[in-house]
């Protein structure tokens, strides 16, 4: 059985159409690379599955039409976003900021400070004084604190330093082997999501042109559709 | 942090000295004086949860104020002159009980709180602001209206209503009444800014769309913030009309709205203790200002003007050197 199911799906930002017909199907437990050149709609998608904009088609997840449901909802059911561009509280404190977000589950302040020693260390600091990585992996925990069912990452490495984005890129790979999660990681880095995604999913024109295995993914059709 | 946290007790400590000094010192009025600012910063403290952790700029709290201040009015005026008040199928004859009165007071604001909510929450900014002024008129003008309860020359009481042990005619143990319903509100406020629920609500008032996509609904988060603040906020009404023995339309309206920010801003917005060091400076600045000239009103907008273009944290964030979460 799917756990999220997206076919024929369209999306429009206002008048503008942003998605003309994307398909995706993932399983519990799968990690799905969504791919494409900028601007071709993957940040769409994900927003779209998030219920940030209207969309059209079919949009399930856990055999739920995530159409009827409103953002807040849709977080509820199980699905995690980290965002692109971090967006933390910033008046808030580490410690608050996950707080704030917790559900009962696995998850809890001490577990993400385990994943990330470095916000144990900066619990009691406020967001906003954080550096760039520290706010992406706050960004993490904030979500994993929902304890979701599927977390999305959209660009969760860009802008970041090497040490920091090998960092991310360990914790994705720890959350991956640890529990299970399915997981959607949206990033520009070839090699890393070779290493840690099972399927990828290409987005062009706001369409699905290409979803297979991961080890299916030839320079040919990369080249093609990403570009690397 | 530390800073704030002796700002806080030396400010609650010095409310607590002042009028027990005045007792010692035989000097009711500044007792007096003390019990209007208590009471003050308590309808002010119910308008920082929404203003200060909720980010919700109400111009029409006053509604809340006025509503607690006519539930005490009303049923103070027909416990007076044994009259019964009819309310549909059932009829009382009011009461002279404060905890019977600041539970209806309470009540009503809430409700009242609840349905300006849920209307008025669907929107933000300037439309927020828009929308909760006209609440306030409306029940402003309904006031002016209300032939039955006085309209527009209001309502008096002749004696202050009673609590259950206690002499509240004593202006030291009305102040007393008052004081610790501020040091409960300040308990309340001081919980829910530290709870999920108060961290929630902050979070929502920085980034709205980014607590969505982690499960949590703004919309609701604000509507219970606005009906606690409607609630506290009423409760001060109830006892602003027992403190002046009198209510009148006046208490509905937006300039008292007003007041009640300006309260804030002085002391600092979001602050624990600001609702409550704004209060004080503004009666003594009424009291002391006002008895030099009518036009004292200047000097507290030359001040506001200072605070905001010098000392965005207010008076506490003066204090403190941190401008606070709202600059």
């Amino acid at each position: 059985m799917s756990l999220l199911r997206l076919a024929n799906l369209t999306a429009a930002y206002g008048p503008v159409p942003a998605l003309f017909g994307v398909d995706l199907e993932m399983a519990s437990g799968e990690v799905l690379a969504l791919m494409g050149r900028n601007g071709m709609g993957k940040s769409t998608t994900v927003k779209t599955i998030c219920r940030m904009i209207p969309s059209a088609g079919e949009l399930s997840f856990n055999d739920n039409d995530l159409h009827s449901l409103q953002s807040h909802q849709v977080a509820r059911l199980g699905i995690g976003l980290v965002p692109e561009g971090r967006r933390c509280f910033r008046d808030l404190t580490v410690r608050e900021n996950l707080t704030a977000a917790a559900r009962s589950g696995q998850w809890t302040v001490k577990t993400v400070g385990d994943l990330f020693p470095r916000l144990e260390e900066r619990a009691g600091q406020r967001a906003a004084s954080l550096s760039g990585g520290e706010q992406q992996m706050l960004a993490i925990g904030r979500a994993l604190m929902t304890n979701p069912k599927l977390l999305i990452f959209d660009e969760a490495t860009e802008g970041l330093a090497p040490i920091v984005r090998q960092e991310i890129w360990a914790a994705i790979t720890r959350i991956k082997k640890d529990t299970g999660v399915s997981i959607i990681l949206i990033d520009k880095s070839l090699k890393e999501l070779r290493q840690v995604a099972d399927r990828a999913v290409i987005l062009a024109r706001g369409k699905t042109v290409w979803a297979g295995s991961m080890h299916d993914l030839n320079a040919e059709t990369s080249a093609q559709y990403i570009g690397v | 942090m530390i800073v704030e946290r002796w700002i806080n007790w030396v400010t609650l400590l010095a409310f607590m000295v002042v009028p027990l000094w005045a007792l010692v010192t035989d000097e009711p009025f500044t007792i007096t004086l003390a019990t209007r600012a208590a009471i003050l910063a308590l309808a002010a403290v119910g308008l920082n949860i929404a203003l200060g952790i909720g980010g919700l700029v109400s111009l029409g709290h006053a509604a809340f104020f006025g509503l607690g201040g006519y539930a005490m009015g009303i049923l103070a005026f027909h416990a007076q002159n044994y009259t019964p008040l009819e309310l549909g199928p059932f009829t009382t004859e009011g009461t002279k009980s404060m905890p019977v009165i600041w539970l209806t007071a309470i009540i009503a604001a809430a409700l009242a709180g609840l349905i300006i909510g849920l209307l008025s929450l669907r929107t933000a900014g300037v439309y927020f602001i828009m929308i909760t002024l006209a609440f306030g008129q409306m029940f402003f003008y309904f006031a002016i209206s209300w032939s039955a309860y006085g309209g527009e020359d209001g309502l008096s009481i002749y004696v202050r209503n009673g609590f259950p042990g206690l002499n509240t005619l004593v202006p030291i143990q009305f102040f007393g009444i008052c004081f610790v319903a501020l040091c409960l509100s300040l308990y309340v406020h001081w919980r829910l800014r530290s709870s999920p629920f108060g961290l929630a609500l902050n979070a929502a008032r920085q980034v709205p769309q980014r607590v969505e996509t982690v499960g949590l609904n703004p919309y609701r988060l604000k509507l219970v913030a606005f009906v606690i603040s409607a609630a506290i906020t009423g409760l001060a009404g109830a006892l602003f009309a027992d403190l002046n023995r009198f209510v009148s339309p006046a208490m509905f309206s937006w300039q008292l709205s007003g007041e009640l920010i300006v309260l804030i801003i002085i002391g600092g917005v979001g602050r624990l203790m600001g609702p409550v060091i704004g209060a004080a400076i503004f009666v003594a600045l009424e009291h002391w200002l006002g008895g030099l000239t009518d036009f004292w009103h200047i000097w507290l907008g030359v001040i506001l003007l200072l605070i905001v273009l010098f000392g965005r944290g207010g008076v506490v964030g003066l204090l403190t050197g941190k401008a606070g979460p709202h600059v």
